[in-house]
């Protein structure tokens, strides 16, 4: 097999056929670049699981004086010394709890102040009007619900908060995107395919002189058919290169620079470039096998051998 | 050579069969006619040897082969040892005289020194010395032909198979490719021609196939094309 005589057949085809070439390579680099962009968001959520989740914890509020008059919880009055010891120590004893935190109303005015220092009602506040609470840190913070049965309703306890729960609403949101994504995705690449089908169909009929004779004089099957797969292949790696470049001018412009999310969000830690050059490989193989794949079952019902 | 043993077939939603029962046998070396009116079965006939179709019933022998036996992907193989003309010539407009019988040995992958000299030694045979870098175009119906026929030569075929191979062409110049075809027959290459003919079946006395509504009704040896002529 001569790999020139190959080669000039595909450029021929590739040229004859060029609005549909076209097609095909846009429709895969943009079902390749969502496919990698829902990837990488996914990553982006577990990243950011990861760094939030080890900073988060159970917050056991305890009653105050002023909780009493207000929070049927607290009816009893306000937590007293030995209901703090008793709670502080079940919590040690709990297998899922990392580290116990006690923080005082003391520290919880510290706390309050220096985050809402520019608030009115910063300057009224006074200490003995802050809660105490338990900070708790699990090994798991999805175990959250266990320690919440384990106090919620015990004399002196008013609330039990779960801090993922305000991270909770984001991550919803990025994989409600994601979910969006990967549907766009889904139907690009039935887009995709049916082009290449198509494609693969006009081309095996404006050549079937050739491939006729080809089939005459004894071509194998498969050397009658690689020029349509290599065709379909090609165009789908050049869709394969847009989606990657893609991805990464996506990167640049939606982290560093642009709209710059890191100079905005910069409590979040945004994936790194090596997360991204991490999907090229993949996203370059996908776009070179699904096509020739695709033209592969095309040529099955299209091209005679 | 070929041997069909017995040799039906049908093609689906068609009531009578394209060829019914037909058993007969061709020798290495031979040229034989295969005439008949349209629709009494030869292309299926060529199409069955060239096992673009496969019999419904009975055996089909070629090179020694049982055809229902060959697989798929050893098809190609066998066809390599075949030689095709057809009526309409089937050359690649776009292609040169010496490109378009290149594309033969191109495509089953012979080495490009082999091509090199194989090309002008059988454009040369048959009669196109010279005519390398013309397009098939530029060439008359009968020197078209004749490409065609390098094409299908040039691989040295056991077997030849020519439907209508002068069809188009005028009664001098089918002259000039039966000559050529019985040339080729002379360095031992079976041929199998179909044809209407009847002007060219009468001169060269060879054997003679008549099929009608499918059956063979005729196989003479030294035959003419018909008796009602």
């Amino acid at each position: 097999m001569r790999a020139q005589f190959v080669l000039s057949e595909i450029g021929v085809g590739l040229r004859r056929n060029l609005t549909m070439t076209f097609a095909v390579i846009v429709s895969v680099a943009l079902s390749l670049a969502l496919f990698g962009g829902a990837l990488l968001m996914r990553e982006q959520v577990s990243t950011m699981k990861d760094y939030w989740y080890d900073k988060v914890n159970v917050s056991i509020f305890l009653c105050n004086k002023n909780d009493a008059a207000t929070s049927t919880k607290c009816a009893k009055g306000a937590v007293t010394a030995q209901q703090k010891e008793q709670i502080e120590a079940d919590l040690q004893k709990m297998d899922i709890v990392e580290t116990v935190h006690h923080e005082s109303t003391d520290e919880a005015y510290k706390h309050y102040k220096e985050q809402y220092s520019d608030t009115a009602i910063a300057s009224v506040i006074t200490p003995d009007q802050m809660q105490e609470s338990f900070r708790v840190k699990l090994h798991d913070p999805e175990k959250y619900k266990v320690v919440a049965t384990a106090f919620a309703g015990r004399d002196g306890v008013e609330s039990i908060q779960d801090q993922r729960n305000i991270l909770q609403n984001l991550f919803d949101l990025m994989n409600g995107m994601n979910i969006a994504a990967l549907g766009v995705m889904g139907l690009m690449l039935v887009i995709a395919l049916m082009l290449i089908v198509n494609t693969v169909r006009v081309s095996a009929f404006s050549r079937r002189r050739e491939t006729g004779i080809m089939r005459l004089v004894g071509a194998s099957s498969f050397y009658i058919q690689m020029p349509f797969i290599m065709e379909a292949a090609f165009a789908g790696l050049l869709g394969g290169a847009v989606a990657c470049i893609m991805l990464l001018v996506g990167r640049y412009f939606l982290i560093d620079h642009g709209i710059a999310l890191a100079d905005k969000m910069q409590l979040v830690n945004f994936i790194g470039w090596d997360a991204v050059l991490a999907k090229l490989p993949l996203v370059i193989a996908i776009g070179l096998l699904m096509p020739a794949l695709a033209a592969f079952v095309a040529l099955r019902k299209y091209l005679k051998v | 050579m070929i041997r069909f043993d017995n040799v039906s077939k049908s093609y689906p939603k068609q009531n009578r069969p394209a060829l019914r029962e037909v058993s007969l046998e061709i020798e290495k070396g031979e040229f034989v006619f295969l005439v008949g009116s349209s629709g009494s079965g030869k292309s299926t006939f060529l199409r069955l040897i060239l096992r673009e179709e496969r019999a419904s019933h009975g055996q089909v022998h070629v090179l020694g082969k049982d055809l229902a036996r060959l697989s798929n992907w050893k098809v190609p193989h066998m066809r390599r040892q075949l030689g095709t003309v057809f009526q309409d010539f089937r050359l690649l407009p776009n292609k040169t005289v010496a490109e378009n019988v290149a594309f033969a040995q191109e495509v089953i992958g012979k080495p490009r020194g082999e091509i090199r000299k194989a090309v002008p030694q059988v454009l040369d045979l048959v009669g196109l010395g010279g005519k390398e870098d013309r397009m098939p175009g530029e060439l008359s119906g009968g020197e078209q032909q004749r490409v065609a026929i390098a094409r299908a030569f040039v691989n040295r075929p056991m077997l030849l198979i020519a439907d209508e191979p002068t069809g188009n062409l005028d009664p001098q110049t089918s002259v000039g490719i039966m000559k050529l075809l019985d040339r080729i027959n002379r360095t031992g290459t079976t041929v199998v021609m179909a044809t209407h003919d009847q002007n060219i079946v009468d001169q060269m006395r060879k054997r003679v196939i008549e099929l009608e509504k499918g059956r063979l009704v005729r196989d003479q040896a030294r035959g003419v094309y018909g008796y009602q002529h």
